[in-house]
C-alpha cells in the first residue's frame, strides 16, 4: 500500500470525467442491458487493453474499497498485475486475490467461481459491446433493432450455429437478454459463466473503452441466455477434475505441460484453486504440486 | 383461388404526391386496391413508378395526400401515422416487399433456410425444428430444392435468389406484397417460370399486389388492374386486358405498339 | 326484364394517336337483346365490328356511349360505366368468354388451363380436373396431351382447348368469337352439341360464326351488324 502519487488525481481521472462516467453508468443501471455511450478517455494503456473496464472502475472507486483484478481468471498474469499496481499507485487503495474481501473485482472474460455478494461490484473488460456487429455491421441499424426489440437476427446466428454444427456453436461471448427486454453481451465470459449473472447478488458493469459504451446489469436482474426449445441452453464444461484441487465444479484450462501432448486441466479461478487447496483438497496432480504451481501462476 | 374479402379496400392512395423540391417525383395519384386483386404499374424509367411503389409501402413520406391501409385487425390507419415499430412491424408480416435485384431483399452471407425462417424468428418462433419444417417447405413451394435449405444465397442463381426473396417475403402470410421489377435482370425462361410461380401464389394465396414492370408482357400475365404513368401522373388506368387491348391515351398507345412481336 | 343481355345504344371510336389522331368509327346504336337459352349471332362482313361488339359485352373494349346491360347475380348492371372490380365479378360468375386466340401461360398443362375457371371459383382440384378432362375427351383431344402445355399444340388443338376452358363453367352468359374456326368436321359437330347443350341449359350466347352451316345450326337469331356501321 503506497501514498498516491503527488501528480495524480484520485484513480487518475479527473473529477468532471468520473461524474460523466458515474452518469452513464446510472443511466445503464437504470436501463438493465442497454449500452450507454460515453465519452471515453486517453488511458495510459492502448484500446483493446481494458480501457473501459479501467474507466468504470476508477469512476467507482473509494478510498476504503478493495480492489481485486483478474485477467482469464487468473490474478497473475501481466495484465492483471499492470492494472492492480496501476491503480495501487493512483489511487492508493487495497488490493486483494481473495474474492470474498474485494468490494471491487475487475475482470477480463471471467466471472469468479466464489459466488458473489451485495456488498460487491464486477466491473467487465468488454471489447465489442454490440451483440449484433457480427451479425449487422450498421450501428445506424442495430440501434434501431435495440429500441425496437427486433432480435430476429439473433435467432438467426443461432440457428445458423445448428443448421452448421448440430448444436449452438457459441461457447463464449454467449448473448443474453437482460430483464426481458435488451439482448446483451456478456463480453467473452465462457458460456459456463452466463448462469451466474442470473440474479446476481453483486452489482454488475461493463466498460468498452474503445467501443465508448458503459453498460449494467443491477442485483437480481433475471438474465436468460438465447436458445431454442428444441436447443436449450447448456453450460460447457470439459469433462474432468481439477488436477490441483479436485473441483468438479469449475471452469478449467487446458495447460500443455509438455511437447508429447501432455496436458492437464486446472481451475481457471486462481484464487478458488488455491482455497480449496488451503482447505485441504487435492487433485490427481498435486503430488507435483509447487513446481506446476509455479509454471500455472 | 381464395375467397375475396369483404367490400373495404385493402389500400387507398389519396392525392398520393412526393416532389423532391423542384423534381416532380409523382403527383395526384389515387386509387383502391382491394383484397386479392393485383395492380400493375407500368412506365417506363422516369416515370416516377418507383417512387409510388415507396410511397406505398411507407417507405417514403408524401409530399402530399395520404395513404391509408386496413390493418389485420380491421381498422383503416394513415401510414403517416403510424410509429416506426408499428411500420417495420407491418413491413415484416404483412406485408412483403421483393426487389429487383434479389441482394437486397436477402441476407446473402446466411443460409437459405435461415433467410426464410428469420421472420418467423422476429415473431417469436422459438423451435429450431419447426422453424425449419416452414423453412423446407416454403423452399419446396417456391420449387428450390430442399436440399438446398442450409446453403447460402450466394451460391443460388439469380432466378433461385428471387425465388427465395420471394418465399422469405410470403412465409409470413402477408396480405399484400409490393415487387419491384421482380423479373428485370433474369434470362427470359427463367422469367417464364418466375412469372408462372407468382401467378400461382397469387392466386393460392388470395394475395394483393402491387407491381412495377416496365413489361407490359408481366402485366397482362399476373395483373388484374393496371395504371400507365408518364413523368410522374397516371396518365390511363383501367382492367389490365382493357388498357393493353384498347389503350385510349397517346402513350399507352405508344407503349402497346412498341411491343417487340414473339 | 327477362333479359340476360340488352345492349342499347352503344357505340365505339377508335382514336388512333400514333396516326396523328385519326378517328376510326366502329359501331353506333348498337341495340339488341339476348334471352336465357338463345344464341345471337352477329352476321356481317370482316371489319364491321362484330369482334368489337363482342369485346365491349366482355369489357375488354371501353364503350363510348350507350348501355351494356347484363343480369348479373340478380341485378340488372351497366358493364360501360362499372367499376374494374365490378367487371372482373361479372367475368367470375356471369360472362364467359371464348376467344379465337388461347393466350396460354407456358407451363401450365392443358387440363390444369381448362380446369382453372372451376378452381378459381372455389371447386376441389381434383374433381375440376375429372370434369376438364371429360370434356377434352369429348373434344377429341387424346389423354397423353393433357400435362402437356397447350403451346406447342396445334390451331386447332389449342382452339379446342380454348372451348373447353369457356364451356366448363356454369355461366349463363357465353361469348362465342369464332369457336368452329381450324376445326375439322367431326369437331365442329362435337361443338354444336356442346352449344345445344348450353341453350338447353338457359345460358344466353352471343356468336360469331363465319361458316353458313353452323350458324344455320346454331343461330336463334341473327343480328346484321352492318346496320350499326357507323359513318366514318
Amino acid at each position: 500500500m503506497n501514498a498516491p502519487a503527488a501528480a495524480y488525481n484520485f484513480a487518475y481521472l479527473d473529477e468532471q470525467t468520473k461524474r460523466m462516467i458515474r452518469r452513464a453508468i446510472l443511466k445503464a443501471i437504470a436501463i438493465p442491458g442497454y449500452q450507454v455511450p460515453f465519452a471515453s478517455r486517453e488511458m495510459p494503456m492502448p484500446y483493446g487493453w481494458g480501457t473501459g473496464g479501467v474507466q468504470v472502475t476508477a469512476s467507482i472507486l473509494g478510498p476504503d474499497d478493495v480492489l481485486k483484478v483478474i485477467d482469464q481468471g487468473s490474478d497473475d498474469t501481466t495484465n492483471a498485475i499492470s492494472i492492480r499496481k496501476f491503480f495501487e499507485k493512483t489511487a492508493g487503495v487495497k488490493t486483494t486475490t481473495f474474492t470474498k474481501d474485494a468490494t471491487v473485482i475487475q475482470t477480463r472474460h471471467r466471472i469468479p467461481e466464489e459466488p458473489l455478494h451485495d456488498r460487491q461490484v464486477l466491473v467487465y473488460q468488454v471489447p465489442i459491446p454490440e451483440p449484433l456487429r457480427f451479425l449487422e455491421p450498421r450501428e445506424t441499424e442495430t440501434r434501431r433493432m435495440h429500441a425496437l426489440s427486433e432480435y430476429g437476427l439473433m435467432h438467426v446466428k443461432l440457428y445458423e450455429d445448428i443448421a452448421r454444427f448440430g448444436h449452438i456453436a457459441t461457447s463464449y461471448a454467449y448473448p443474453v437478454k437482460v430483464n426481458a427486454r435488451y439482448v446483451m453481451d456478456p463480453s467473452p465470459t465462457p458460456k459456463f459463466d452466463n448462469p451466474k449473472m442470473d440474479n446476481c447478488e453483486a452489482l454488475q458493469l461493463f466498460g468498452a473503452g474503445r467501443e465508448k459504451r458503459i453498460y449494467a446489469v443491477p442485483p437480481h436482474t433475471k438474465v436468460v441466455s438465447l436458445d431454442f426449445e428444441d436447443h436449450p441452453f447448456s453450460r460447457y464444461r470439459h469433462d474432468a477434475p481439477c488436477a490441483l484441487c479436485g473441483a468438479d465444479d469449475s471452469y478449467l484450462d487446458e495447460i500443455v505441460t509438455d511437447d508429447r501432448g501432455g496436458r492437464m486441466f486446472v481451475c481457471s479461478d486462481t484464487d478458488y484453486c488455491e482455497k480449496r487447496r488451503a482447505d485441504g483438497h487435492r487433485g490427481t496432480e498435486s503430488a507435483v504440486g509447487p513446481d506446476l504451481e509455479a509454471k500455472h501462476g | 383461388m381464395a375467397e375475396i374479402d369483404n367490400d373495404q379496400p385493402l389500400l387507398i392512395a389519396e392525392q398520393l404526391g412526393k416532389s423532391y423540391g423542384h423534381q416532380l417525383g409523382c403527383r395526384d395519384v389515387s386509387f383502391k386496391l382491394y383484397e386479392g386483386e393485383v395492380l400493375a404499374i407500368v412506365g417506363e424509367s422516369g416515370s416516377g413508378k418507383t417512387t409510388l411503389l415507396q410511397l406505398l409501402s411507407a417507405q417514403l413520406k408524401p409530399s402530399a395526400g395520404r395513404v391509408l391501409y386496413r390493418m389485420r385487425d380491421a381498422i383503416t390507419r394513415d401510414l403517416g401515422s403510424l410509429g416506426e415499430a408499428e411500420r417495420r412491424f407491418l413491413f415484416r408480416t404483412d406485408w412483403g416487399y421483393v426487389h429487383q435485384d434479389p441482394a437486397l431483399g436477402l441476407r446473402m452471407a446466411v443460409s437459405a433456410g435461415a433467410n426464410v425462417g428469420e421472420r418467423l424468428m422476429a415473431v417469436g418462433w422459438n423451435h429450431y425444428g419447426r422453424i425449419r419444417d416452414a423453412a423446407s417447405s416454403w423452399l419446396d413451394r417456391v420449387e428450390i430444392d430442399a436440399a438446398r435449405i442450409d446453403d447460402a444465397p450466394r451460391t443460388y442463381s439469380g432466378g433461385m435468389r428471387q425465388r427465395l426473396q420471394i418465399a422469405r417475403n410470403l412465409v409470413t402470410e402477408p396480405r399484400l406484397v409490393f415487387m419491384d421489377e421482380p423479373t428485370g435482370g433474369l434470362d427470359v425462361s427463367v422469367q417464364a417460370r418466375l412469372l408462372d410461380l407468382m401467378r400461382s401464389l397469387v392466386n393460392e394465396l388470395g394475395l394483393a399486389a402491387i407491381i412495377v414492370t416496365h413489361d407490359l408482357a408481366v402485366a397482362r400475365l399476373l395483373s388484374h388492374r393496371v395504371m400507365v404513368m408518364k413523368g410522374g401522373r397516371v396518365i390511363e388506368t383501367g382492367l389490365t386486358d382493357q388498357v393493353l387491348d384498347d389503350p385510349r391515351e397517346p402513350y399507352t398507345q405508344l407503349l402497346v405498339s412498341s411491343i417487340l412481336p414473339a | 326484364m327477362t333479359a340476360m343481355v340488352e345492349i342499347s345504344n352503344a357505340e365505339k371510336t377508335f382514336v388512333m394517336h400514333l396516326q396523328v389522331g385519326v378517328e376510326l368509327p366502329v359501331v353506333r346504336g348498337v341495340s339488341f337483346r339476348v334471352e336465357p337459352g338463345e344464341c345471337v349471332v352477329l352476321s356481317g362482313p370482316s371489319g364491321a365490328g362484330k369482334s368489337s361488339i363482342l369485346k365491349m359485352i366482355f369489357g375488354n373494349y371501353r364503350c363510348d356511349g350507350g348501355r351494356i346491360g347484363i343480369r348479373h347475380e340478380g341485378a340488372q348492371i351497366d358493364l360501360a360505366t362499372a367499376e374494374p372490380r365490378q367487371v372482373l365479378s361479372v367475368r367470375r360468375s356471369t360472362i364467359g368468354y371464348v376467344s379465337q386466340f388461347l393466350r396460354a401461360v407456358p407451363r401450365v398443362a392443358a387440363i390444369d388451363v381448362v380446369a382453372e375457371p372451376l378452381i378459381a371459383n372455389g371447386a376441389a382440384r381434383a374433381a375440376a380436373r375429372e370434369q376438364a378432362g371429360s370434356l377434352l375427351r369429348s373434344l377429341n383431344i387424346p389423354e397423353r396431351l393433357w400435362a402437356l402445355p397447350p403451346s406447342t399444340f396445334s390451331g386447332g388443338e389449342q382452339q379446342r382447348v380454348n372451348i373447353a376452358r369457356g364451356f366448363i363453367s356454369d355461366l349463363p352468359i357465353l361469348l362465342l368469337d369464332e369457336p368452329t374456326a381450324s376445326l375439322d368436321a367431326a369437331n365442329r359437330a362435337v361443338v354444336v352439341d356442346l352449344i345445344d347443350g348450353k341453350k338447353r341449359a338457359g345460358v344466353a350466347m352471343v356468336a360469331i360464326v363465319h361458316d353458313d352451316e353452323i350458324r344455320r345450326l346454331i343461330a336463334d337469331r341473327i343480328v346484321d351488324v352492318t346496320s350499326f356501321a357507323a359513318a366514318a
